[in-house]
């Protein structure tokens, strides 16, 4: 009886451990059976380069929203990973005591904001500071990137911070020794040794920043054109799928689809970096 | 000790002369560290400021209509979201964490496939997990709308949450915990509920919070499963929306915008608090392990 029973939650908890590789095989069905189909009606190379987006005369290209979300991005990883990395140097070395109780409880709670809450913040602040100081909308490609570079602070200073505290000491205090000051021992000694944790944190930055959909679409203008200036306004591919599946109905329907595949095969490529990051960091 | 501080500080302004650089390094560490902490009291500061004074009786009204933008029916529907995405999420994500940590043998391919997809699953922004219930419960189910798409897509959105806290919660339980279970002749499924899992429970706690916390500001994965319907959901298959995506109809209707400030204020504190919450349990466990 008692052998029987342990046998049984045996297969169960088994049968439960499944679960995550079922999601993850049913996410890839559902996405790909549904979005394929629609590259390769409207083609692939119309799809993917094609730079006019007009639903309503049945011509969907996402080139502008694939280069807006990289821009957005690399716009994110500009202001994020200097002052993030910055930061993570002075709580890791330089911050007394008192303060870092306060800190980092701070960058803990500025990681569990909701993303809504920044767009809505971006919007309210954000966009009215930039409309005095540019004269234009407010709404663009500068926009979206000082907030996204804001909202993957948290990410990149917690990596950041705990990799540079995982470097033994022997190495700050080798640097110490030989005369070098404070500073120039953490960027000369200790940086270069945290290197893997650190870009690990900086991919895991720009996963956070290209998947990120509320925040982006209230404030980065969402023209479906590519951007001339950076502060002309942006569409990303994550804004093109919440603006538009809501009313989209047919072809149209599957080519956000489609949009939202393009956009799982980025995470996916950035996911696989990632993990090939941590095994470097392990190995 | 006040004096070595003092001769310390003496020294390092002298080094800093004779290095200029490293001062202006110095510097600019402060300065980021001035921004990062500048630019988070600035956003809490904000919201509050402005959302406080626009908190009334009336948006907690259980009715919502054109005049009056109530919040409540969505307050009420994100605790119905989140109950039951709980509901799902927890014992499946306990069961797999359980079986990776005290039933798979260590270096199993199995387990390192099951590691990799919760991991790949954790990294999938809110509106792919968004697309994704769309298109296989409102659409392949055939469910629409409804309360029971919102809460199978946030259930499988935590759910790598949920098992990596509790295997690391199930980890950090001594094997002196098990031996002496085994030792005393119970089997391994009782050591498992009476011995492993009662130990674990305050690490699982926090990632629960967390998970709560996570539900609670969703808006992209919610507005195409669980809808924009603004009454209160009572079965499973009404649409209803939570707060985060009230707030978000709010912003994009553009006609509400001081009950976009007062809900921006209940979201915060709302969730600023679950994740200190869950900051505190994580902490006590750790006073607790150590003592």
């Amino acid at each position: 009886m008692k052998q029987w029973k342990e046998r049984i939650m045996h297969v169960v908890f088994l049968l439960f451990a499944c679960a995550s590789i079922c999601a993850v095989v049913l996410i890839c069905l559902f996405l790909f059976a549904n979005g394929v189909p629609a590259i390769g009606k409207i083609g692939v190379f119309d799809f993917l380069l094609g730079t006019t987006w007009r639903p309503g005369n049945d011509i969907y290209g996402i080139f502008p929203m694939i280069i807006g979300s990289i821009y957005v991005t690399a716009g994110a990883i500009i202001f994020g990973v200097p002052i993030g990395l910055l930061t993570a140097v002075f709580m890791a070395r330089f911050c007394p005591k008192p303060l870092y109780k306060v800190l980092k409880p701070a960058v803990n709670l500025l990681a569990g904001i909701p993303s809504i809450v920044y767009g809505f913040f971006g919007l309210v602040v954000i966009v009215p500071a930039f409309q005095q100081l540019f004269g234009t909308n407010g709404k663009g490609v500068l926009t979206a990137s000082v907030l996204l570079g804001i909202m993957i602070l948290p990410t990149i200073i917690s990596v950041a911070e705990s990799s540079i505290r995982a470097v033994p000491e022997s190495y700050y205090e080798g640097s110490l020794a030989l005369g070098a000051t404070r500073e120039r021992s953490m960027f000369r000694a200790v940086l270069p040794a945290a290197k893997s944790g650190i870009m690990s944190g900086i991919i895991l930055g720009i996963g956070r920043a290209i998947g990120e959909t509320m925040a982006v679409c209230m404030i980065a203008g969402n023209q479906p054109v590519i951007p001339g200036s950076v502060l002309d306004g942006v569409r990303t591919l994550t804004a093109n799928i919440v603006i538009e599946l809501g009313y989209a109905q047919g072809l149209h329907r599957e080519a956000l689809i489609a949009t939202g595949v393009v956009l799982f095969v980025f995470i996916l490529i950035i996911n696989l970096l990632f993990s090939i990051m941590k095994r470097r960091k392990s190995a | 000790m006040k004096q070595q501080q003092k001769r310390s500080l003496k020294a390092q302004i002298l080094s800093y002369k004779r290095h200029p650089g490293s001062f202006v390094v110095f510097l600019l560490l402060c300065l980021a560290t001035l921004l990062t902490a500048g630019t988070f009291i600035l956003l809490l500061a904000h919201i509050i400021i402005n959302g406080i004074p626009n908190l009334s009786l009336d948006l907690f009204s259980f009715e919502y209509t054109s005049d009056n933008a109530s919040m409540m029916p969505a307050i009420i529907n994100t605790l119905s979201v989140t109950l039951l995405s709980l509901l799902v999420a927890v014992p499946v994500g306990i069961f797999s964490a359980i079986y990776l940590t005290e039933y798979a043998r260590r270096g199993n391919k199995f387990v390192s496939l099951v590691r990799i997809t919760a991991e790949t699953l954790s990294g999938i922004p809110s509106i792919v997990y968004g697309l994704f219930g769309y298109l296989m419960f409102n659409i392949w189910m055939g469910v629409g709308y409804s309360l029971i798409s919102g809460v199978l897509t946030m259930a499988i959105m935590i759910l790598p949450l949920i098992m990596r806290t509790t295997e690391e919660a199930i980890l950090a339980v001594p094997d002196l915990y098990r031996e002496g279970s085994f030792g005393l002749g119970a089997g391994r499924l009782r050591t498992v509920f009476s011995v492993v899992l009662p130990a674990a429970v305050p690490g699982i706690l926090a990632g629960v919070i967390l998970g709560i916390g996570r539900i609670v500001g969703e808006t992209a994965a919610l507005m195409f499963t669980a809808g924009t319907a603004t009454e209160i959901a009572t079965g499973l298959g009404d649409s209803g929306r939570t707060l985060s995506v009230h707030m978000y109809m709010l912003l994009n209707e553009g006609l509400h915008m001081n009950e976009a400030h007062a809900t921006a204020v209940v979201l915060l504190v709302l969730v600023v608090g679950i994740n200190a919450l869950s900051a505190f349990v994580a902490k006590r466990i750790g006073k607790r392990g150590m003592a």
